[in-house]
């Protein structure tokens, strides 16, 4: 494909546009509840009506507000429907020539939709993720002909660089020094993987890109091969998301027919081939290293590092692995300028954050929020605050390596530096609210039963120390426990953490250490007084014999 | 193997093909692979895919069919979660265990789930109907709590819905 090529696409696409556009929402919360039905039933009632010179309708990604789903939003005049059943559809259909229908509307000017900072989500709700030239007609790919044509590898990686971008999978580790080292190195074969294993339990952010804007993600990586120089990728999904695998597969499928995946892309030098990789449901594969040795066919268990996987990592090649969040920021990176990203968010959190609220919330679903925003305005304005009356007690981020922040601290921005001096983490993105009617206690015990369960096995303070501390917080939760067993835990917890091998088990103290700090009272109420007593001071004279 | 498996052992024509066409399928998929022993996880996954589960006769196809030692293949098949070693219930309910489903309420969906089918969670009911497994999370957060009835997302559970749903299945007296 030539540039001419794209551009004709492009203009084809908006040539084609009709006046009134239908939106259905094809993501996996919709779906299961019969979105597609719903689709089907807007396509044959427009068919009836004798509009489809007018109206298109279209099967789109994510629109955000997954509990009130199937959402479909009509436009003009611009209103989004909410839990649309297929019978709905003529209704709906029938409100374009001026009739009315029952239908509930989501208020769009509610601060869930209006506080929302589209960056990585821009295309969500509006592309059909089937169909590559939808997304070349919302400027796609023209990121990556930028890069080719008028960038080299070097200008490239300043730019991510400028940009202040930082790894979204969890880290937040720079993402243009990763680029930069991986680049440096002279291998003759270079990797680019894309990490899409979001095992966090809670978080769905991945998923729902991959599932409403899937080429995003292949040009993000196409971009990152061309800066590193690596030739081939893999996009290692966990298998719980078939709809995304399947999306994937098309766009794979789709961008290697237009020339925009493999030999000679957009008539340049550079080659890019993209291979899915599914995985078998395992957390711990979330780690970098463990990642690789899954894609080598192997037991996903983690190694050492250093050698990091920028020097040694898939088939012992130099290796980049960034999370789906990161490569679908890069795009707009490129194409808006580094400038533009860096002036959103906070001085060493840049750019937006894609965030998956759920729990005890009135709206829960999908939000991209600027980095900095408090976590009250999360929660609180956007999320409708607790339902039926309860208030919030806590909001858990990072998922099983992070930990709960307290309500008095929801003024706290959402940043790297300010959640980690909380405690927890920025994770991948998971936020989960809790209500006074949750015992912190059981939700430190069901982090440790995980990482007890997902532990790999390798190394022995991760094997053997979380089932220690997950037999000592059952303990505890049956009021069976004493203040020495919490002396045990905290130790334990400290241990751990520090002599672990990887991630995963430095981090599975966090939901204890957390709760603990801010939520000891409610470990205090359950434990016992001391079944034994010590023994009687030595005045005490000894009965006669 | 469980002894109570319905269908007999699906590896037995390991080596010397039973007219089973699913090892040629499976074979072809191997060739397609280049033979490449970092194909094992795909392999594994169409072999699941073809069999429903995997018994040790498949693992050893598909370890000679790679050239891998048993032990590689049997290591790998049981160290990831999606693998299944035993024959599966006619029918499958996953009942999400993840963060938001679990604080709204998935624990006491299982409970009732159990009681009903008499099996624990991650076990086949004694006459191979129903499957009781739970999931990590299905990333469906926003539906929570979920349950994953034979591959079809349901929304907002109670046990009481659970049970109704599961109830057609378990119309033999299981449990």
């Amino acid at each position: 494909m030539v540039l001419a090529e794209l551009l004709e696409i492009q203009e084809r696409e908006r040539a084609a546009r009709k006046p009134v556009l239908i939106t259905c929402c094809l993501a996996a919360g919709c779906m299961s509840s019969e979105g597609r039905q719903v689709k089907e039933a807007l396509d044959r009632a427009v068919q009836a009506a004798g509009l489809q010179d007018r109206v298109e309708v279209r099967g789109v990604g994510c629109l955000l507000l997954c509990c009130e789903g199937p959402l479909v939003r009509v436009d003009p005049p611009g209103v989004l429907y909410q839990k649309v059943r297929p019978a709905d559809a003529a209704s709906l259909v029938d409100t374009l020539q001026g009739g009315t229908t029952s239908v509930a509307r989501a208020d769009l000017n509610h601060p869930f939709f209006t506080r929302q900072m589209p960056v990585v989500l821009e295309n969500s709700g509006r592309v059909d993720p089937e169909r590559i030239e939808s997304y070349i007609a919302h400027d796609g790919y023209l990121a990556l002909r930028h890069a080719l044509r008028e960038l080299s590898p070097a200008e490239v990686i300043t730019e991510i660089t400028k940009s202040g971008l930082r790894g979204r999978g969890g880290a937040g580790y720079p993402t243009g020094l990763k680029w930069a080292t991986v680049a440096k190195t002279t291998s003759a074969r270079k990797y680019v993987i894309c990490n899409a294993d979001e095992g966090d339990p809670g978080a769905f952010m991945d998923r729902s890109v991959l599932e409403s804007d899937p080429h995003r993600v292949l040009e993000g990586m196409s971009i990152a091969a061309y800066a590193v120089g690596a030739d081939q990728g893999y996009i290692y999904v966990r298998a719980e998301y078939p709809l995304a695998i399947a999306r994937l597969q098309v766009a794979i499928r789709q961008a290697r027919q237009s020339g925009l995946l493999g030999p000679n892309i957009l008539e340049s030098p550079f080659h890019f081939h993209v291979d899915i990789r599914i995985g078998a449901g395992a957390f711990v594969c979330g780690e970098e290293t463990a990642l690789m040795a899954s894609i080598e066919g192997r037991r996903g268990q983690p190694r050492p590092r250093p050698p990091y996987p920028a020097e040694s990592g898939l088939f012992g090649q130099p290796t980049l692995i960034n999370n789906v969040e990161t490569f679908a920021n890069v795009p707009p990176i490129l194409r808006r300028g580094a400038e533009w990203f860096a002036g959103i968010g906070t001085e060493r959190s840049r750019g937006t954050k894609v965030f998956a609220l759920a729990g005890k919330v009135r709206h829960t679903g999908l939000i991209e929020v600027p980095m900095g925003i408090p976590l009250r305005t999360i929660v609180e304005d956007m999320g409708g605050g607790a339902p039926d009356g309860s208030r919030i007690k806590a909001v858990q981020t990072g998922g099983p390596s992070g930990g709960c922040i307290p309500a008095e601290h929801l003024d706290t921005p959402v940043d790297y530096e300010s959640l980690t001096r909380l405690g927890s983490i920025m994770g991948s993105g998971g936020m989960i609210v809790m209500d006074e009617r949750d015992n912190m206690v059981d939700v430190a015990r069901f982090f440790m039963e995980f990482c007890m369960d997902e532990s790999c096995g390798k190394c022995i303070p991760c094997r053997a120390g979380t089932v220690q501390m997950h037999e000592l917080l059952k303990k505890i939760l049956a009021r069976r426990a004493t203040a020495r067993d919490l002396t045990t835990l905290e130790q334990l917890c400290d241990l751990v953490k520090n002599t672990s091998l990887c991630g995963l088990g430095q981090t599975a103290p966090n939901p204890v250490l957390s709760t603990l700090r801010f939520f000891r009272h409610e470990y205090q109420t359950l434990l016992q007084p001391e079944p034994w007593k010590p023994p009687a001071p030595a005045a005490a004279p000894a009965p006669p014999a | 193997m469980n002894a109570t498996a319905p269908a007999k052992p699906v590896g037995s024509a390991a080596g010397h093909p039973s007219g089973d066409k699913r090892f040629k399928i499976l074979e072809v998929f191997i060739k397609r692979q280049q033979q490449r022993q970092d194909a094992l996880i795909e392999v594994l996954h169409k072999a699941q895919e073809l069999f429903g589960y995997l018994d040790d006769g498949l693992l050893w196809f598909i370890a000679h069919g790679l050239r891998l030692p048993p032990s590689r293949v049997y290591g790998v098949a049981t160290f990831y979660h999606f693998f299944k070693l035993k024959p599966q219930g006619a029918h499958t309910c996953v009942v999400c265990m993840g963060t938001a489903c679990y604080v709204k309420g998935a624990r006491q969906i299982v409970a009732a789930l159990e009681q009903a089918t008499g099996v624990r969670s991650g076990e086949t009911t004694p006459d191979g109907r129903v499957s009781l497994l739970t999931s990590r999370c299905i990333g469906a957060c926003g539906l929570a709590p979920a349950v994953v009835y034979d591959e079809a997302v349901a929304a907002h559970q109670t046990p009481e819905s659970a049970l109704a749903r599961m109830k057609g299945w378990l119309t033999n007296g299981a449990g």
